[in-house]
């Protein structure tokens, strides 16, 4: 049947979920995902230099190594993860009914969805803004020449409201057109359909570098319409589980900030004596317990992924395919935003 | 005669299975809820008076980002009846001159018929509409640009009047109050892959009810002396209705539900406008239930519709 009853499987799946009418949830994730061995990841349908699989079905992306970072952290292993792809519409609902442990997936964190869904929100792992992508030749160099224009955009996103209000707020009376997969959607913008397409400035950028024929006759217009923080989301009501995501994506920001690199994390952890970093990685004092994991939690994952630069730098990064400046994901003390709470 | 022990007996177990089915459906919904609430997912229809602040591409009635989610679900259905009602129109036409083409005397116009019927009813009708939809987007000029048919033109942006030089799009909405008269490819696209894939199973149940006619009705119409038309309109079709007017009804309901594939290229029909409202408020049941229950009624009403159509058709003995 079409995919237009993908949200009708995934309520009937959630409905069933309900009706097994399981105890809650409370401090199981962590050791459901210990005792299954495997961590379940919930990622997008495809969205390159976050989360996409190649052709012999390897998932790559900034949302896949945090995946990967969690498993090595909890299960010793980057590999033992099972990668569910999920159309934004289903998203809330896999994680809700318990298909997915953690939901890392290009998404926004909003109060709606922190405050009525039964979710809760980790750390930010990208801060993005919602921006416009058109060809170079409409001439159009501000977002503010869309009056009257049609703007192709996903459903299931905060892309659509972000641009009602756009359109509301500089009285542009923008025309929407709606698609369900973002395959369609950029298939109706370069196909001329629309003046603009519109989602997150890194999905822009990977759109660009991913459908266009020729990348340079497009460009993303400089203003940024909305915040769009993203991060991974747990189910809300396992607090042990929630913090094992926030602090892990917490401590490979704080081992970018230390210089721990995965080059260097074995050197480091026999030799270095800074406190912070022998208790980043488990030879001081011990922080794994207290997440109900061992001492070498954070050591492993940074091993695999990388500290978050080099997260960063490898799938989104300059020298990357999608050539995203680091800009507010630098670091607090190199410019950006991005500030872990001390890992003591 | 029976008994009236047996009449009891049989109306209680009725009645029980009856109790069972609320019971059960009653657990169901409340066991939803509460364990909905245990999860603190918050439920319940009052959202459908919450301001849904997202804009809807094609609307047939006014409607704005500040209007309530369920005028955006009826501007949904609106969408839905405006594509599905002249859908089965048309469909119906195009099926039953399909139809009768396939009884044509003429080899070339049978043949032709023929393959119409197999290549469309063959094909998924997803992949139909994509294909429209992209070939429609793909070979119309730039909105730039547009090709005049008379008072009409034509480009990517749709169908429309042609406006007055000068004036730009914006500001014919602005004029006309946020409606501009004019038909989007989405629009179009939808429309035509429905109405060729219905028509093509409309022609076979046309040509079906026809070719059901006894050929001795036909002949001895003909011996009266009545013309080829006189015999069809007379003759033939009367009692080809009986038999072609329930598969018919099957096809109009098909055609209502399959137009929730607009979702696929960008129509905002119901089940498009229910999926961002499912997203934007996270009412994820709810939204399914107002889908269900929309086409429920819609099927339901044109069910009945089309049962008194064959009330008027079935035989009357006299």
């Amino acid at each position: 049947m079409p995919k237009s009853f993908i949200p009708f499987l995934t309520a009937i799946a959630l409905l069933a979920s309900l009706l097994g009418a399981t105890p809650a949830f409370a401090g199981k994730t962590l050791d459901a995902i210990k005792a299954r061995g495997q961590l379940v990841c919930g990622v997008s349908t495809g969205v390159p230099g976050f989360s996409a699989a190649d052709s012999s079905g390897t998932w790559t992306g900034m949302d896949v190594d945090i995946c990967r970072a969690i498993a090595a952290a909890t299960l010793g292993d980057a590999d033992k993860v099972k990668y569910v792809p999920l159309v934004s519409q289903a998203r809330f609902s896999a994680l809700q009914s318990g298909e997915v442990d953690l939901l890392s997936r290009n998404t926004t964190f909003t109060l709606t969805r922190d405050a009525s869904l039964g979710l809760s929100q980790t750390a930010v792992v990208y801060y993005d803004g919602q921006g416009f992508l058109v060809p170079v030749k409409s001439k159009i160099r501000s977002a503010r020449q869309l009056k009257g224009l049609t703007v192709c955009v996903q459903a299931g996103t905060t892309t659509e409201k972000n641009l009602t209000d756009f359109s509301k707020s500089q009285n542009l009376n923008i025309k929407p057109v709606v698609f369900e997969k973002i395959e369609a959607a950029e298939g109706a913008y370069f196909s001329g359909r629309c003046a603009a397409y519109s989602t997150d400035a890194s999905g822009l950028a990977s759109t660009r570098n991913k459908v266009a024929k020729n990348p340079a006759d497009h460009q993303i217009l400089p203003e940024l319409i909305s915040k769009e923080p993203l991060g991974p989301m747990v189910r809300r009501g396992d607090e042990d589980w929630t913090a094992v995501v926030k602090w892990t994506v917490y401590g490979l920001l704080e081992a970018e900030e230390n210089g721990i690199t995965a080059a260097n994390v074995d050197t480091l952890k026999a030799n270095s004596k800074d406190p912070v970093v022998a208790r980043l990685l488990g030879t001081g004092d011990d922080t794994g317990k207290l997440l109900g994991l061992d001492k070498d939690w954070l050591a492993r994952a940074i091993k695999v992924t990388g500290n978050y630069g080099e997260i960063f730098e490898r799938n989104v990064g300059p020298h990357s395919a999608l050539q995203l400046p680091r800009g507010l994901n630098n670091l607090w003390n190199k410019g950006g935003i991005q500030y872990a709470p001390p890992l003591r | 005669m029976r008994d009236p022990g047996t009449r009891w007996r049989s109306l209680l177990y009725q009645a029980l299975v009856l109790a069972a089915l609320l019971a059960l459906l009653f657990w169901l919904a409340h066991n939803t809820r509460e364990q909905m609430q245990a999860r603190s997912i918050h439920s319940g229809f009052d959202f459908l008076l919450d301001r849904a602040g997202f804009d809807i591409g094609e609307s047939l009635i006014p409607y704005n980002a500040d209007a309530a989610y369920w005028r955006a679900f009826a501007v949904g259905l609106g969408n839905t009846v405006c594509v599905a009602l002249p859908g089965v129109l048309l469909a119906t036409l195009l099926g039953t001159a399909i139809g009768l083409g396939r009884l044509a005397r003429n080899v070339l116009l049978r043949a032709l018929c023929g393959v119409y019927v197999e290549l469309l009813r063959n094909i998924p009708l997803l992949l139909q509409l994509l294909f429209w939809y992209l070939l429609s987007t793909r070979i119309l000029p730039d909105v730039a640009a547009p090709v005049q048919l008379g008072p009409l033109e034509l480009s990517k942006a749709g169908l429309s009047f042609i406006q007055t030089p000068g004036a730009t799009a914006a500001d014919a909405v602005d004029r006309a109050g946020g409606f501009a008269p004019s038909l989007s490819p989405e629009y179009l696209a939808l429309l035509f892959g429905l109405v060729t894939y219905t028509a093509s199973y409309i022609a076979e149940v046309v040509r079906a009810g026809i070719a059901s006619v006894p050929a001795g009705q036909r002949e001895a119409a003909q011996a009266l002396g009545l013309g080829a038309r006189q015999v069809l309109r007379l003759v033939t079709l009367p009692q080809a209705l009986r038999l072609i007017v329930p598969p018919l009804t099957n096809q109009y309901l098909n055609l209502i539900k399959n137009s929730s594939l607009a979702v696929a290229i960008g129509y905002p029909d119901l089940v498009s406008i229910s999926n961002t409202a499912l997203n934007q408020s996270g009412r994820a049941l709810e939204c399914m239930a107002v889908i269900v229950a929309v086409y429920l009624s819609l099927s339901l009403l044109t069910a009945l519709t089309m049962g008194l159509a064959n009330r008027r058709a079935a035989l009357r003995a006299r």
